[in-house]
């Protein structure tokens, strides 16, 4: 039995300790937010928060994870009220097929809890590892800053203005 | 006068002299302003070229702080002297370098003087760019004199308490500086001949991979036996080198064009911005640099044999079994034998050059900061894994690929690599190419 925690809670799992957390998501807790998109850490669909940080939860093995903090985006908001991201998103409708829109969100949590002020060059350069294939990006852009402004900052020296 | 003042006095005087000496060997006038030249008044193919060859000095990666002003300066060198801020080399009249002729411009770059006669600080490599010949320094002023200008002056230098004071570097070119190219070597091939004039000159490949003297000087002594760089291990390019398959020139080639050979590794660090911009220099010249630093590590131990794989799994996943458990987890899906990224030219663990250096400093760093993808049609690049593991599991991790993949001791101080790489992870400012 391997413990862990997530989003507050604690399970016991029966799993190999080398098996990665976003199986264990998945398959075992039924947190069905992080998505496996290419399974190889390139794509960023399976974000989650570990220790506030985001990773990539498909390169995470749970025996690794003793004694730290993992967010899904379960765990970003409540059932009925979402976080602020995820109501951004729906207002911008910054979502095509939204395969990758849980990671997105899951990658700007990070950004706006350490910043709610960032550049939008920070703001770029944080969010390019995660891909979306659809071309949604300009959307999640405006989503992000929509979401900076409803946690109390705004993103600085914005190249794009919204239309 | 007591004995002692007397004493004071021969050493002041002493210490003038050689001042005075330095001056007067190190001493220039300054040299006339001219009207910045019209762009038009430029060969459009000698602008062309210069392009070509400031690609392989790489003058943008640090004479660039802002992406959006390139070759505007301002980005901070850091020393043992003190923090230098690169100069603005925009053809800007008033903050560049717009009224400055070619004579002015080719003697900053053989005699590191700028226009005015002040002695230019060795984090500018003059050292190097006194060997290119006349024809590329010429081609380089064409093409930096057709670069727009921009208005922006530098920070104010930050340096230690009498190194500010610049004449003391009239000193420091009086022992270091041995001005001019070099003749060739007519027992060696043209691509040799030239492709050490690039190595010695433009391309100033001992600013990071020899290591200085206490002046901050590259020990000829020891050139590329490879030093610490900004935190990253430049690798010897000499005998030295810890490479375990040959470093022909072809795989050198393939190499600095795109980031990646197979035989060998992926280049991190400061050596990922290198490849970037020689990946869009002249592909002759490039092999020209393949061709002669092979030839510096033609008695390396490799250079004779290339070894096969090497994989000692069973006793490293013994000896550390948590390890084990990381790399099935979070390396093996790229790493283990036939993982789809092994069928994209990637080379093995046991091949990468990082695992058989001497220190753990470039291993820890690329699993920590992970790796651009390559130059060239879109492939796979490997992830940051700071975020993922401990300092203790980053060790223990560390160890074990050490283990696993060669046959070489553990590497002594982990942690400290560990720990002043975190350091560095804190605010991420570009630091790479700090001399």
């Amino acid at each position: 039995m391997i413990g862990l925690t997530v989003n507050g809670v604690a399970y016991q799992l029966e799993a190999e300790p080398d098996t990665p957390l976003l199986y264990v998501l998945r398959n075992d807790i039924g947190l069905n937010g992080a998505k496996f998109g290419c399974g190889l850490g390139q794509c960023g669909a399976c974000t989650v928060l570990l220790d506030d940080k985001p990773v990539y939860a498909c390169l995470l093995p749970i025996g690794a994870l003793q004694g730290r903090k993992v967010r899904t985006l379960e765990g970003l908001g409540k059932d009925g009220k979402p976080g602020p991201l995820s109501q951004a998103f729906e207002a911008e409708q910054a979502a095509q097929c939204g395969y990758c829109i849980a990671g997105m969100i899951v990658r700007a949590q990070a950004l706006l809890e350490a910043n709610n002020r960032p550049t939008e060059a920070e703001l770029r350069a944080h969010m390019a590892p995660n891909l979306c294939r659809c071309g949604t990006h300009m959307r999640i852009l405006r989503a992000i800053r929509r979401a900076a402004v409803a946690m109390g900052g705004g993103v600085q020296n914005v190249a794009e203005q919204k239309p | 006068m007591t004995r002692g003042q007397r004493l004071l006095t021969g050493i002041v005087v002493g210490l003038a002299a050689v001042l005075l000496a330095a001056f007067a060997v190190a001493w220039h006038p300054a040299i006339a302003p001219i009207e910045p030249p019209a762009a038009t008044s430029f060969d459009r193919m000698e602008v062309k070229r210069g392009e070509g060859l400031a690609l392989i000095g790489d003058c943008t990666a640090c004479h660039t702080s802002n992406a959006a002003k390139p070759l505007a300066g301002g980005r901070p060198m850091a020393t043992p002297f003190g923090t230098v801020f690169t100069t603005n080399i925009t053809p800007d009249r008033e903050t560049g370098i717009g009224t400055w002729s070619r004579e002015a411009f080719v003697r900053a770059m053989r005699s590191g003087v700028a226009q005015n006669g002040e002695p230019l600080y060795p984090a500018f490599p003059y050292d190097h760019f006194t060997r290119a010949n006349d024809q590329d320094l010429a081609a380089i002023y064409a093409w930096l004199m057709t670069r727009p200008p921009v208005s922006a002056r530098p920070p104010a230098n930050q340096l230690k308490e009498a190194f500010g004071w610049r004449p003391l570097l009239a000193v420091w070119t009086l022992r270091y500086l041995r001005e001019g190219p070099r003749a060739d070597d007519p027992k060696q091939s043209a691509d040799w001949n030239r492709g050490r004039a690039l190595v010695e000159g433009l391309a100033h490949c001992g600013g990071c991979h020899t290591p200085r003297d206490r002046f901050g000087a590259e020990d000829k002594a020891r050139a590329y036996d490879g030093a610490m760089i900004a935190g990253w291990y430049a690798p010897p390019l000499n005998a030295r080198s810890p490479a375990v398959r040959a470093w022909t020139a072809d795989r050198l080639f393939t190499y600095l064009r795109t980031g990646l050979n197979p035989s060998h590794a992926a280049a991190a660090g400061p050596m990922g911005t290198v490849t970037r911009a020689l990946a869009r220099a002249p592909e002759q010249d490039v092999r020209a640099i393949a061709v002669y630093v092979a030839s510096l590590m033609a008695n390396a131990p490799a250079a004779k044999q290339d070894l096969p794989t090497l994989d000692n799994q069973q006793v490293a996943d013994q000896a550390h079994p948590e390890a084990a458990l990381l790399f099935a987890g979070a390396c093996a899906g790229c790493h283990g034998a036939g993982a789809p990224m092994m069928q994209q030219g990637r080379p093995p663990l046991s091949w990468g050059t990082p695992l058989h250096e001497d220190g753990p400093h470039d291993a820890v760093r690329i699993i920590m900061a992970g790796l651009a993808s390559p130059v060239g049609p879109s492939g796979p690049a490997m992830p940051a894994f700071a975020d993922y593991f401990t300092d203790r599991q980053l060790a223990d991790l560390a160890t074990y690929l050490r283990a696993r993949y060669t046959d070489k001791p553990p590497w002594p101080d982990i942690a400290q690599a560990i720990g002043a790489a975190r350091l560095e992870r804190a605010p991420p400012p570009a630091k790479e190419a700090s001399k």
